[in-house]
């Protein structure tokens, strides 16, 4: 056998290009096309009255202005809605260009060609554009209570409306001897990876072809919407991925209005063009996620088991639905995680509002659904003095219960059925890595040193792998390189590396010789795109059913040319050799040649290859009616159902006592992504997600004004985490192998991120004593809590009352004796009735 | 139009150009040296990270007037007779990069901060390298690759000497 490949962490292939420079990104092409800017719209709800161009048509260097009245055709009709559901009863789109209405800020209005950016955007300078304003809606309270219309023809500015039910939540409500409420607030964040969107286009006028780049997750997606809208053949586009600067979900979202706009301008002018995304456009006319408002109500048992939840939130798409409500879709089923619900209903309404679109975020909808049910399990845990751990565990899915299906429709639309995973396990491993039983002592020593620290804890199921397909295309040339390509495409996941590392293992080659493409239509114009954890899953596993069909033929020309059975040959370091018998052997180059029957000898190799070498026998074609010429397979893979992924994490934070600023002492993940294929890939996946996670619970927010202007966007005002913000990880991982496919594998792209809010929800809450229930939050927030808290608006928690009675005859003072400013009877009464005052003694330590 | 007269990566370039060019795109456009990548429009993001003169800059902050006359080391000057310099070295080894976009620059940034400081602490790194946003590694990977190159760097500047190591070490701390 060959060294082993598969699930070793080997270095990345695509590195030693990387650090030297040697990455070629959209901006990085096309050094000679013209370039586009925009003039976008400075308000979120207007009518464009009138567009006035004179003073940019003179600026030196313009070749071309273009508003909506210019777009001929499909390219001046609405962008396709990418994904269409029954529930989507009100799906909009915008234009390429704003036709007549603006509906968000930086919603792009005019089109500047010009020989340089700097051309272009003084021309943009001198576009006049007048609007007339309209009412804005910003915020899910103002789109929910739908005085004010985003689109006219939208009532209640209700894109969507869907609900699933699993078993009779009203009856088990009934039954359950305990409810609880839960009024939940998740903020909007965004992708920003650290490239922006671009387009680069070039027309080849004599073939009447068109070539595109774009920093896309999905080449065949822009391809085909594309072709449609300037009305090509699918044969002419031809759409490449270059290297992709991150991604995380904005660009699986297209055609976006400058895919469309940019190949259609380079047709017409006859020139290349190139549009690169600025960072304030990326902020502004890309597309966020994540904001919900949630109202999750609860029936348990005495054990901390759920009998019923109900669960309503309302979900802000922003101005347009492009992307459908996959976000939505996936909060109201992935919430679920690793717990049998009970009886489960769920119902949400996916609201327009003034702002950037919505389009899956890394996670997608997940950290949401995951906040709502994993506050819900801290609460009961509250609610009953039982451990959360424990809780969690009590309402765990087991193994034994796998497959587990839950009964309900997933994004795919297909059923919404776990395959494997092993959740006690896990939570084992998890409570034994932060040290979850040591914690009372760790708290109270830290407490005996004046300060804060709680421990929090968030697990997640994580969908991934959805289908419909991906292919993988092998072909091996007679110099014994190996050449794979599967059409999705790469944002730094280590595609080239993890896919050479499936193929070196299924057809035993070094790993050098194998040479991964990916997002290139040229090489495989059939595939879906990179999203949803699902690049490993799908590609992967087409591309080992791809080397194994390439394996099964080369051993097949192999035993021909050595007079042997297939059975006895082994592949060795690209050497097919018979087993015990090394030396009888071919090279795999040389079974190349041998599977391309020539007429012409170009070289030494295709001389053995013509009519004239060696013996045939005369009565069979030179190429069997049922083979073809070449060492090549193709294969596809499909899977009739998403393979599900999951994880645990938990954290311990500090909060200054009196400056309330948040920290993270440890973050600690256990993750369970099935088969693993380069355990370095993987756990570089989860440190990106969870700094994401923090910077989502910590820091970024997208803060529009009620006008609907986004006051934050820029790196300066945006937080996102630097390397002084983000912990270190301490991860851990769990193999359950998914019996879905070949491999055995999961998706891990999303993982890191999903459980970040809710952890450090927990954290905090357990540090602090009263409920966190809004996400993100920041030291001002926290500290303004806290004297809402202290104030009696907002409730303590029962186990910080409980502390607060064991501590008492020690350290803190009798209740009575607090401090003036901290009332001695919560203003709301806690859950279990008692009045003991956890405001006064909770801040004794400090 | 101004003349400049610049030296990058060891090459002496004499060019015409528009007195409000940023550096970065005087870099990327003129020079073809689209190894140095611009991440924002606010000098937060530091990709564009440079040395001008050795020292770390943000090109996009600077305008190619302003290197009138003076060094540019971008991060396709920095391996040297095909050698990766040891930091680009423990990038790969370390995985500090995933989509490679933040990577020149954070790479240029780290040399920097070993420059000024060869023997960093975890704390120190992470401060050094405060102003530079990677959106896909969350740092991890990246601090350890800077821990491991500030160490072989050491153990090559020292030769074999361990005391020299150790009192070079003690020397930064101090
Ligand atoms: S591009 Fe220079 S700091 Fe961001
Ligand atoms: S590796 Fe992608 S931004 Fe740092």
């Amino acid at each position: 056998m060959t060294t082993q490949m598969f699930g070793a962490p080997i270095r990345r292939k695509e590195d030693p290009r990387l650090v030297t420079g040697g990455g070629r990104y959209l901006d990085d092409l096309g050094n000679d096309a013209l370039a586009a800017a925009f003039v976008r719209s400075p308000h979120a709800h207007a009518r464009v009255v009138d567009i006035d161009a004179s003073g940019a048509v003179d600026v030196e260097g313009v070749v071309a202005i273009y508003t909506h009245e210019d777009l001929p055709g499909a390219v001046g009709e609405p962008l396709p809605l990418l994904i269409p559901h029954p529930t989507l009863t009100h799906g909009r789109t915008g234009y390429a260009l704003a036709k007549d209405e603006v509906n968000h800020v930086g919603e792009p209005v005019v089109m500047v060609v010009a020989t340089d950016r700097y051309v272009a955007e003084d021309a943009c300078q001198r576009i006049r554009v007048t609007y007339e304003q309209l009412p804005v809606v910003v915020g899910i309270e103002k789109a929910r209570d739908g005085e004010a219309l985003v689109h006219d023809d939208v009532p209640g500015n209700v894109a969507a409306h869907m609900t699933q039910e699993v078993g009779d939540v009203e009856a088990a409500m009934a039954r359950a001897p305990h409810h609880l409420t839960l009024d939940l607030d998740i903020e909007r964040s965004a992708c920003t990876p650290m490239e922006g969107k671009g387009v680069y286009a070039r027309w080849d006028a004599e073939r009447d072809e068109l070539r595109m780049y774009s920093s896309t997750q999905t080449s065949t997606g822009v391809r085909a919407a594309v072709a449609a809208k300037l009305g090509l053949p699918l044969q002419k586009v031809e759409c490449i991925a270059p290297d992709v600067g991150g991604g995380f979900g904005v660009k699986i979202m297209h055609p976006w209005p400058e895919e469309v706009l940019v190949p259609w301008a380079a047709r017409l002018i006859g020139q290349p063009v190139k549009w690169v995304e600025d960072r304030r456009e990326h902020f502004i006319s890309s597309a966020h996620e994540r904001g919900q408002l949630q109202r999750v109500t609860v029936g348990f048992d005495d054990d901390g088991r759920v009998l019923a939840l109900d669960v309503k939130f309302w979900h802000d798409n922003g101005a347009y639905t492009p992307y459908g409500i996959i976000v939505p879709i996936i909060t109201s089923t992935q919430l679920l995680g690793p717990y049998k619900p009970g009886a489960y209903r769920c119902e949400f309404w996916s609201l327009y509002t003034n702002t950037v679109l919505v389009t899956p975020y890394r996670g997608a909808g997940r950290p949401q659904g995951c906040f709502a049910m994993e506050r819900t399990m801290d609460s009961i845990a509250d609610t009953l003095g039982l451990d959360r751990a424990e809780v969690r565990a009590r309402n765990f899915i087991l193994p034994e219960e796998m497959p587990y299906d839950h009964g309900l429709l997933f994004q795919d639309g297909r059923p919404l059925k776990y395959d494997s995973g092993d959740f006690p396990a896990s939570l084992a491993k998890l409570k034994a890595l932060v040290g979850w039983d040591d914690f009372a002592a760790y708290r109270a020593a830290a407490e005996a040193e004046g300060r804060k620290v709680g421990l929090g804890i968030g697990c997640y199921v994580e969908g991934t792998g959805v289908g419909p397909y991906e292919g993988g295309h092998i072909q091996i040339e007679t110099s014994g390189r190996v050449n794979v390509s599967t059409g999705l495409t790469s944002q730094g996941q280590g595609h080239e590396t993890v896919f050479a590392q499936i193929v070196a293992e299924e057809l035993g080659v070094r790993l050098e010789d194998v040479h991964v493409t990916t997002g290139d239509t040229r090489r495989m114009p059939y595939a879906v795109g990179t999203f949803a954890s699902r690049a490993a899953v799908m590609s992967g596993n087409a591309i080992a059913l791809a080397a194994r069909n390439v394996r099964a033929k080369a051993l097949r020309i192999a035993a021909d040319a050595l007079e042997v059975s297939p059975d006895d040959l082994e592949i060795v370091d690209g050497t097919v050799r018979v087993k015990g018998a090394p030396t009888t052997s071919i090279s795999l180059g040389t079974v190349s040649v041998l599977s391309n029957p020539l007429r012409y000898a170009f070289d030494e190799a295709a001389r053995a290859a013509t009519q004239f070498a060696g013996t045939f026998d005369p009565d069979k074609p030179p190429v069997a009616d049922d083979d073809e010429p070449g060492l090549e397979g193709k294969d596809f893979y499909s899977p009739t159902q998403a393979t599900f992924a999951n994880g645990m994490h938990a954290a311990i934070v500090e909060t200054d006592p009196v400056t309330a600023e948040i920290r993270i002492l440890r973050y600690c993940v256990i993750h369970d992504c099935g088969t693993m294929i380069n355990p370095m890939i993987v756990e570089g996946q989860v440190h990106g997600g969870v700094a994401q996670g923090v910077g989502g619970a910590l820091y970024e927010r997208m803060a529009y004004d009620e006008s609907g202007q986004l006051l934050n966007a820029s790196f300066m005002d945006f937080l996102m985490p630097y390397a002084s913000e983000v912990p270190t990880v301490e991860a851990d991982h769990l193999e359950t192998p998914s019996p879905l496919n070949p491999l055995g594998i999961k998706g891990a792209g999303e993982a890191g991120c999903i459980p970040v809010s809710a952890v450090i929800a927990s954290a905090i809450e357990d540090a602090e004593g009263f409920p966190i229930t809004r996400m993100p939050i920041s030291p001002s927030e926290l500290w303004d809590l806290r004297r809402r808290h202290a104030g009696g608006e907002v409730p303590s928690l029962h186990r910080a009352l409980h502390r607060a009675l064991h501590r008492a005859p020690h350290r803190a003072p009798h209740p009575g004796l607090g401090r003036p400013t901290s009332p001695a009877t919560p203003a709301t009464t806690p859950r279990d009735g008692s009045t003991t005052t956890a405001a006064v003694t909770k801040e004794t330590p400090a | 139009m101004t003349r400049i007269h610049v030296t990058v990566d060891g090459v002496a370039y004499s060019d015409e150009v528009e007195p409000r060019t940023l550096l970065v795109h005087y870099l990327r456009q003129s020079l073809g040296k689209t190894g140095t990548v611009v991440g924002c429009d606010t000098s937060n993001c530091g990709a564009c990270t440079v040395h001008l003169d050795g020292v770390s800059v943000k090109s996009c902050n600077v305008l190619a007037v302003q290197a009138d006359g003076h060094e540019v080391t971008t991060i396709e000057g920095l391996a040297e007779d095909g050698q990766l310099h040891p930091v680009q070295q423990a990038f790969h080894e370390c995985h500090a990069l995933q989509c490679g976009y933040c990577t020149p620059g954070m790479i240029m940034q780290a040399c920097d901060v070993l420059k000024d400081n060869p023997d960093p602490t975890e704390a120190e790194i992470r401060e050094g390298l405060e102003g530079n946003l990677c959106r896909c590694t969350g740092y991890h990977n990246i601090v350890k690759a800077v821990q491991q190159a500030a160490g072989q760097m050491r153990s090559a500047s020292s030769g074999s000497g361990e005391t020299a190591d150790a009192t070079e070490a003690a020397e930064v701390s101090a």
